[in-house]
């Protein structure tokens, strides 16, 4: 039967075909190789490339890595020890110079009793900078807080911090959490103070000079306030007027009374024994806080109508990006001395800090002046249709909004500025990749001692960088989808 | 601002200066020229008192002195008895040399691992990625001192490669040799010599040197305008004539034409005594500075190139695919040159920046402009004053050249919008 | 003084220093410490320990005289300064003295306004080769790769006697010690070259020292001295008579073990002058009487502070050679202290 109907119809299926397996799933393994890695010949050589890439480095690194040596007291005794342990020819990592010179990597030269006052100061820090930084965002204010103090808190307990202290600090950090999650705009007023307890922390001395130095500021603001309404430009001179005055004289000498009925001292520290990365997260620190102020006048100035103000901004900003950073260190080195009245001299870290600062803020301005373009036309012309002056629209309306833009900018600089920290080397300061591992070399002991510092602070480096660039990239996409609403 | 229904001028009372917006303007502007001046004199006055206190003056005569150093790269021709303007002068074209060479290396590893970043390839993409986060995110400093000290201690020195059975060779036929101290390549020589250009300043030029150069550049020429002819025959006929063979011609036979006519000879470099000679040896101080310019600059290029590649909107991708054009000419004729307009002002500004970091040529030792000027003279003469001024006004002058071209760059797109 | 108190908080921390003034002497006692410019770090002359503390020959010279000015050799705050910087500390009033081995010259004599005092160390420049190289004199070394540390005298030399013998060389230009021993030790370059005493302290710290000679050519002198601003006498004569109280003391046999014993028993004329107990030249420099007591206190006399840091028993093994006293053979000679 099947022989005749197949003679006389063409073609017709009489058997069911066999059943074929479900079609591969959308995911595992093999779709995922072939989709991302072998999805065309130039793919697969790329692919060949990267694992032959990863083979080498790998290879060549790991039994250096595995051969690691923690606990030594030479560099001959290191080599001895993995010869031993691997037979004649083998190199392998000695770490044991980073754990002996920790310390001199960490706070350089610092007096060992005094290591939980640095530790204190940047634990602190993150406390000021939370209302400025993280300032509407709760949870990671709870979360960077606590994390800072829980670290700051332990740091200080392994360096031995006298017990008050201990308890003071945790205060006050407490104190900052809790404050941060009830009114984060009342932390401001930390964040004023903090300099002055930064500074006293750091290189200690008495607490009522510097505590003089921001009465100066108080000072001028009574001023300001007392002096007739009538006459804005009289105020302002007045104000300034009593600021330098308080600076110069009267402030020493309530300084010095007060200090005499109640010292509030702590041990000096002189600056020459900064180094490591106390020193550059201080410079760091320091010239990035202070730019800040500087930076937003002088973008102020750049986008201002004044044309002579205007010129004056534009040739500060450029001659600064436009010579390098080692120039300029060596002008604090060299040069500032004389640019300043015979007979001074400042601190050679000063100098830097000063020379840092300027650099910083040139950047700075730029970042700000990105910030004040991207604000959209209206908000100005908001701010005229108000009434509002100048300085009025700047603080209220202009800047506030200018500066949230400006934040990743302003983390970019201060990442740029943090690794540029670096340098100071060439000016003789104790920075931690060069200077500092140079003078640990500079001992017999570990003479020869190459790789293992290089890999030390530049994994420290990383890591700080690293941790800042993925806030600042996480702040940005937040500010995207802030103006997509 | 004027106010139409203002009465004529009132009387003018100095308050006005203040008050008045029209004077208020000038009132600002002369009280900060003031200001300024008057900071500006006291630096110098402040500076002309420490100077007569050191009894010391400010004077360039000793770029006219004999510099009494040796200068081991060079471009033009320095010996120790050379004054130290002319060491200045080879300084700044060493910048400038290591500048111009980390900015095309830099620039090409950027483009790449941007564009290799956002490959569907997963390895690559990660390995481009670790790094890009690994250089930008460490100290350049670091790099340099690195990528030295690996040329330093992996590389052989040249006595390796002596003896029956030397424990270093030679590459690419015999006519490379990577040292710890140099690379060493072959040199070109011609053997019917046709003098030099003198370029003046005891600066020459070979001739043949100058023929092949303008060969080149005529080769260069001449093949513009053959693809001009030749895509003006696409448009008219709808067939592209084979021009490629002409054109490799343009660029060949001038080329084979004089090197017959020159008899040029390639030198190999051979060991003689401590050294390699014959070639020309590329010093490891410029091949490491330059390599950890060039990988450190080229991350942050390839973070500008993602993200200008990011900036195009997708709907261009997927619109050249519909095409049906292949990625890899998605990429080069609709992507990139979309994606130009946004990468081009921050790449200038990182050339910038690769030109400045080129000063820390200092921990390598490879003899820039702050090494001759700002280290070796200044220190030699003891003018740090006038060292240092020179040495930033020529720093200055660099970047505002480069931001210069960075505004007429700018300029020219703006005209190009509609 | 209230001003500067003011202008320190300001600042961080702001010292009036000396650039115009005359009076380094009471400035340092106002101030109540010495500010010392040292080397960055070059073993047996000048290096910070792991805790900072700084020791080393040079050092040795700043702790004397702050004995002998504010009676206390702990009173010293060390300014590192690199080659490039070190001039420029002193001129500026950064430091008040230098006692980082510098070279005395004609030129930075007069036309860097500086003052040398006297010679701590009389040194010359040599060359270290690898003993595989098979060279025994510096004349072999023609068309040789040299390591040289920019900024320094030595650059200059080395230029000046290659062409004066004729022959070639290729530099290579490192920025300090550290760097220095790398490249030669990974062979970047034939020989190195610095001062005799930087070649023998390197070679001394090498795995083994055996496998180098320092080659028997010394191509210039370099007396490395301690220097002070130009123009302030009275300060150089201090920093001058105390390095002389510290070679003297050597001379006459006065040790930091018998010094006590010296000074109450001495019939030696010159040792009770040279230590206060007769004719009151501390006076005559605006000092005590007990001055050079304290400086030779402070770490011994030359030939103890010689032998601590530098010296045959350290790792440095320097030996006395022209720095030995003159009865010796040496050039170590202190003018009578009369």
């Amino acid at each position: 039967m099947s022989e005749i109907h197949a003679e006389t119809v063409g073609y017709t299926r009489n058997t069911m075909l066999p059943p074929q397996p479900p079609p591969q799933r959308q995911s595992g393994a093999i779709l995922w190789l072939r989709e991302n890695l072998l999805s065309g010949p130039l793919n697969i050589l790329l692919t060949i490339l990267g694992i032959a890439v990863v083979w080498y480095l790998v290879s060549g690194v790991w039994p250096w890595l595995a051969n690691s040596v923690w606990r030594a007291d030479g560099l001959q005794e290191c080599r001895a020890i993995i010869t031993a342990r691997a037979g004649e020819g083998t190199t392998g990592a000695c770490w044991a110079v980073i754990r002996e010179r920790w310390w001199q990597f960490t706070f350089g030269f610092y007096p060992r009793a005094l290591y939980w006052r640095p530790v204190a100061a940047f634990g602190l820090l993150f406390v000021a900078i939370a209302p400025i930084l993280f300032a509407d965002e709760r949870r990671i204010r709870r979360v960077v807080l606590g994390v800072a103090a829980v670290l700051t808190l332990l740091a200080m307990w392994a360096v031995n911090a006298p017990d008050g202290w201990l308890v003071a600090v945790a205060a006050v950090m407490v104190g900052g959490l809790v404050l941060s999650e009830r009114r984060p705009s009342a932390l401001l007023a930390f964040s004023g103070f903090y300099p002055v307890l930064a500074y006293w922390l750091l290189w200690g001395g008495s607490l009522w000079q510097p505590l003089m130095v921001l009465a100066g500021f108080f000072v001028g603001w009574g001023i300001y306030r007392l002096v007739g309404r009538g006459a804005p430009i009289l105020r302002m001179v007045a104000a300034v007027l009593a600021v330098v005055a308080w600076w110069l004289w009267l402030g020493p000498l309530v300084a010095q009374t007060l200090a005499a009925a109640l010292p509030l001292a702590i041990a000096a520290v002189t600056s020459d024994t900064f180094g490591g990365f106390l020193l550059s997260i201080t410079i760091g620190v320091t010239a990035i806080s202070m730019s800040l102020p500087l930076g937003i006048i002088l973008a102020l100035a750049r986008r201002s109508d004044l044309p002579l103000v205007k010129m004056l901004a534009v040739t500060f900003i450029e001659f600064i990006r436009g010579v390098p950073l080692i120039a300029l260190l060596f002008v604090a080195s060299l040069l500032l001395n004389y640019f300043l009245p015979p007979g001074t001299s400042f601190d050679i870290i000063l100098r830097v800090i000063i020379m840092v600062t300027l650099f910083a803020a040139a950047y700075m301005a730029e970042v700000i002046r990105g910030g004040l373009a991207a604000l959209p036309r209206g908000q100005y012309e908001a701010a005229d249709a108000l009434g509002l002056d100048y300085w009025k629209a700047q603080r209220l309306i202009i800047l506030p909004q200018a500066l949230k833009v400006s934040i990743p900018g302003i983390v970019g600089t201060f990442i740029g500025i943090f690794k540029d920290t670096t340098l100071v080397t060439f000016v003789g300061l104790y920075d931690p990749l060069k200077s500092t591992a140079d003078s640990v070399r500079a001992s017999i002991a570990w003479k020869g001692t190459y790789w293992e510092p290089y890999i030390f602070t530049g994994a420290i480096f990383f890591i700080l960088c690293f941790a800042m660039s993925r806030y600042s990239m996480y702040l940005e996409t937040r500010l995207k989808r802030g103006d997509s609403h | 601002m004027a106010d139409t229904a203002a009465p004529a001028d009132p009387p003018f009372r100095l308050s006005m200066l203040i008050y008045d917006r029209r004077y208020r303007g000038w009132t600002i502007q002369i009280v900060v020229f003031l200001v300024v001046m008057t900071a500006a004199a006291w630096l110098i006055n402040n500076t002309l008192e420490n100077l007569a206190a050191l009894g010391k003056d400010f004077s360039f005569r000793f770029l006219g002195q004999r510099a009494g150093y040796d200068i081991p790269q060079r471009l033009i021709p320095y010996t120790a008895d050379s004054t130290h303007l002319r060491a200045t002068v080879v300084g700044l074209l060493n910048t400038l040399l290591v500048s111009i060479l980390g900015c095309i290396a830099a620039t090409v590893l950027g483009v790449v691992a941007g564009v290799l970043r956002l490959s569907n390839n997963w390895i690559v993409a990660r390995l481009l990625t670790i790094y890009v986060e690994i250089f930008r995110n460490i100290p350049l400093l670091l790099w340099i001192l690195v990528i030295y000290a690996i040329f330093t201690e992996a590389l052989p020195p040249p006595n390796a490669f002596r003896g029956e059975d030397p424990a270093a060779s030679m590459v690419l036929f015999d006519s490379i040799a990577l040292t710890n101290r140099y690379t060493a390549i072959p040199s070109l020589h011609a053997t019917s010599d046709p003098g030099s250009l003198s370029l003046g300043w005891g600066v020459l030029i070979s001739w043949a040197a100058v023929a092949f150069v303008l060969a080149f550049v005529a080769a260069v020429i001449a093949h513009r305008a053959i693809r001009r002819w030749a895509k003006a025959r696409q448009e008219e006929t709808g067939a592209r004539p084979t021009t490629w063979p002409i054109s490799l011609g343009l660029y060949v036979v001038p080329a084979v034409v004089l090197w017959f006519w020159f008899g040029i000879t390639v030198e190999r470099p051979v060991l003689a005594g401590f050294n390699f000679a014959g070639g020309s040896n590329v010093h490891n101080a410029l091949v490491a500075l330059w390599l950890a310019l060039t990988l450190y600059t080229g991350a942050f290029i390839a973070e500008i190139v993602r993200a200008g590649i990011l900036a195009v909107s997708k709907g261009q991708t997927e619109a050249a695919y519909a095409l049906g054009l292949r990625p890899g000419r998605t990429m080069s004729l609709v992507v990139l040159p979309q994606a130009l307009r946004v990468i081009v002002p921050p790449l200038i500004s990182q050339w910038l920046n690769l030109t400045k970091n080129s000063s820390l040529a200092i921990a390598t030792g490879y003899m820039d402009l702050r090494a001759t000027l700002g280290g070796t003279t200044l220190n030699q003469t003891g003018r740090e004053l006038e060292a240092m001024v020179l040495m930033m006004l020529i720093y200055l002058v660099l970047s505002l050249i480069i931001s210069g071209g960075m505004n007429i760059y700018n300029a020219r797109i703006r005209l190009r919008e509609r | 003084m209230k001003r500067s108190v003011l202008l320190a908080t300001l600042g961080g921390a702001v010292l009036a220093g000396g650039m115009a003034s005359a009076a380094t002497l009471d400035e340092v006692k106002a101030r109540d410490v010495l500010n010392c410019g040292v080397n960055t770090g070059l073993a047996g002359f000048a290096a910070p320990d792991a805790n900072g503390n700084w020791q080393g020959f040079d050092v040795a010279v700043c702790k004397a005289l702050a004995a002998a000015v504010l009676g206390d050799a702990t009173k010293v705050k060390y300014v590192p300064t690199t080659g490039q910087t070190r001039f420029t500390a002193l001129s500026s009033g950064e430091v008040d003295v230098l006692a980082r081995n510098s070279t005395w010259s004609f030129q930075r004599d007069t036309d860097l306004k500086l003052d040398f005092v006297a010679t701590n160390y009389y040194d010359g420049q040599g060359f270290m080769v690898p003993r595989a190289l098979g060279v025994t004199s510096a004349t072999e070394l023609d068309g040789a790769t040299v390591c040289i540390q920019t900024g320094t005298t030595t650059e200059l030399n080395l230029a000046d006697w290659f062409r004066a013998n004729n022959i070639t060389y290729q530099p290579v230009n490192i920025d300090s010690n550290a760097e220095g021993e790398q490249q030669y030790l990974a062979g970047a370059c034939d020989a190195y070259t610095t001062d005799a005493s930087g070649l023998a302290a390197t070679r001394a710290a090498f795995a083994n020292p055996d496998d180098h000679i320092i080659l028997p050519e010394i191509i210039s002198k370099e007396p490395l001295a301690i220097a002070v601003r130009h123009g302030d006498n009275e300060w150089g004569d201090i920093v001058r008579w105390t390095f002389f109280a510290l070679v003297a003391a050597e001379d006459y046999g006065i040790t930091s073990a018998n010094l006590e014993e010296q000074a109450a028993n001495s019939q030696n004329p010159e040792v009770q002058r040279l230590l206060g107990k007769t004719d009151d030249l501390g006076a005559m420099i605006g000092l005590d009487a007990d001055w050079a007591k304290r400086a030779i206190a402070a770490s011994g006399n030359y030939g103890e502070i010689f032998n601590a840091t530098i010296g045959e028993a350290t790792p440095i093994k320097l030996n006395r050679g022209l720095n030995a006293q003159w009865t010796q053979g040496g050039l170590m000679y202190a003018p009578p202290f009369r």
